[in-house]
């Protein structure tokens, strides 16, 4: 097995043994959700219009928890120093973690998301659109935390900062995942936000684990 | 086992004019050293004399504020992967995860530098045979401690940078140490290892990092 993958098994049982994050992270998720009609009333029609808003900024918001603890504890007990150290490049590594953090949050948040829908009373018409984006859309999530995470290690109150950081980047996620949305269920056809999010995947995979890096490498000097 | 031919190589790691600056604190200069194959340099100094910082710069973590670090004439920068290659590094921390057991410990970072032979030598050697299935939470700190430098013997790398390694070792495990020290050269490896308790190694020269403090005037620059 490459080092690669022993890495990305690693995180993952880490997670699985400590069992916190994913659990965590789809209650925020659930519990966000569930306010709104609370909040705003439960008018079918009023939910139905503002469905696919509010799924995708809870599970911005939801993907956001999670991200401190990224390279977190792996700097607070030194395997940060070591895996710094390993043949394997540091790049290589912040993707191996960053796959791990998505299997851990961004997977179940996908599975989850479709029936938050179904509770908000999306027009079904947006569902295949809704799960097309959330499969490309939260992957970057993962990615642009990392950026995030790797710049706040160390610092005091570090989950503020890392939200402060990273909000404004989520933007343009958000904006064509819920695009994809409302396009399909006007009849447009989602295609052109779907491209879009996907070319933005393609540029996070290619620079965030440069960036990321640079930030880690930093932090341990 | 057959002795590593990865152990092998000729010339010097060599370091010339070296100087550190943590934070605002320059905290040694002009510092030069040399170490060939199946050589060891013991660093000694008070505390804060920046024995830990020299160690962190030999495996390139940090930068030097000035001088130079080269391996058989070439600089250590030129080709950092080929460097952390050859490189074991223990630092303070034992980067270990409460949750996996000894064992896994230990075989996740053999497997990292591509090592597939089994890993319960390397805990036998440290008489950590019985520890293995136990979840890291449980050792104790001189555990902790010989379980973080059974990585050394569990894959084979040119280079050991040890920080304070004695650090809660039993007189047991201490004689191990030495003892894969010694082992360690007699197949050409070299060692540098930072302490503050009076140990015997064979033809290692003494390092005092107290002789590189800048002086007042230096200080102020």
């Amino acid at each position: 097995m490459s080092a690669f993958l022993t890495l990305v098994a690693r995180d993952l049982r880490l997670a699985l043994r400590q069992g916190g994050d994913a659990a965590m992270v789809i209650a925020f998720f659930v519990l966000s959700v569930v306010l709104f009609p609370f909040a705003v009333g439960p008018e079918p029609e009023l939910l139905q219009r503002i469905a696919a808003g509010i799924v995708w900024v809870t599970a911005l918001l939801a993907a956001l928890l999670s991200l401190e603890r990224l390279f977190q504890a792996d700097y607070e007990d030194g395997s940060l120093e070591a895996l710094a150290l390993l043949p394997l490049p540091l790049e290589a590594q912040v993707l191996a973690k960053c796959l791990a953090h998505w299997l851990v949050t961004g997977l179940p948040l996908i599975i989850v998301a479709p029936l938050l829908a179904l509770l908000l009373q999306l027009d079904p018409a947006g569902y295949p659109a809704l799960i097309a984006g959330m499969v490309l859309g939260t992957p970057i999530l993962s990615l642009i935390g990392a950026i995030g995470a790797a710049l706040s290690l160390g610092a005091r109150r570090g989950g503020v900062l890392l939200s402060l950081l990273v909000l404004p980047l989520y933007i343009p996620v958000l904006i064509f995942g819920v695009a994809a949305i409302e396009a399909e269920i006007q009849g447009f056809g989602p295609r052109p936000d779907l491209l879009l999010l996907a070319a933005l995947l393609v540029l996070a995979v290619g620079l965030v684990p440069f960036a990321a890096a640079a930030a880690l490498r930093l932090a341990l000097e | 086992m057959p002795p590593d031919q990865t152990l092998r190589t000729t010339g010097d790691f060599t370091g010339q004019g070296l100087a550190c600056r943590r934070g605002e604190r320059l905290i040694f200069r002009g510092l030069d050293f040399g170490l060939g194959p199946g050589g060891a340099l013991v660093l000694i100094g008070p505390n804060g004399s920046g024995k830990s910082s020299l160690l962190r710069l030999m495996a390139g973590l940090t930068p030097p504020e000035a001088g130079s670090l080269a391996w058989n004439d070439s600089d250590i920068r030129q080709d950092p992967g080929a460097h952390r290659a050859r490189l074991h590094f223990i630092g303070h921390s034992d980067a270990l995860k409460p949750v996996l057991s000894a064992g896994e410990s230990l075989a996740f970072w053999a497997r990292m530098r591509g090592t597939s032979a089994p890993i319960e030598p390397a805990l036998a050697r440290f008489g950590l045979a019985d520890a293995a299935g136990l979840p890291c939470r449980y050792l104790s700190a001189g555990q902790k401690r010989r379980l973080a430098l059974a990585r050394l013997v569990g894959t084979p790398a040119e280079l050991w940078l040890l920080d304070e390694p004695l650090t809660s070792l039993d007189s047991d495990a201490a004689a191990q140490l030495l003892a894969a020290i010694a082992e360690h050269r007699a197949q050409g490896g070299r060692v540098v290892l930072s302490t503050h308790a009076p140990i015997e190694l064979s033809a290692a020269p003494r390092l005092s990092l107290a002789d590189f403090r800048p002086t007042p005037a230096e200080l102020l620059a």
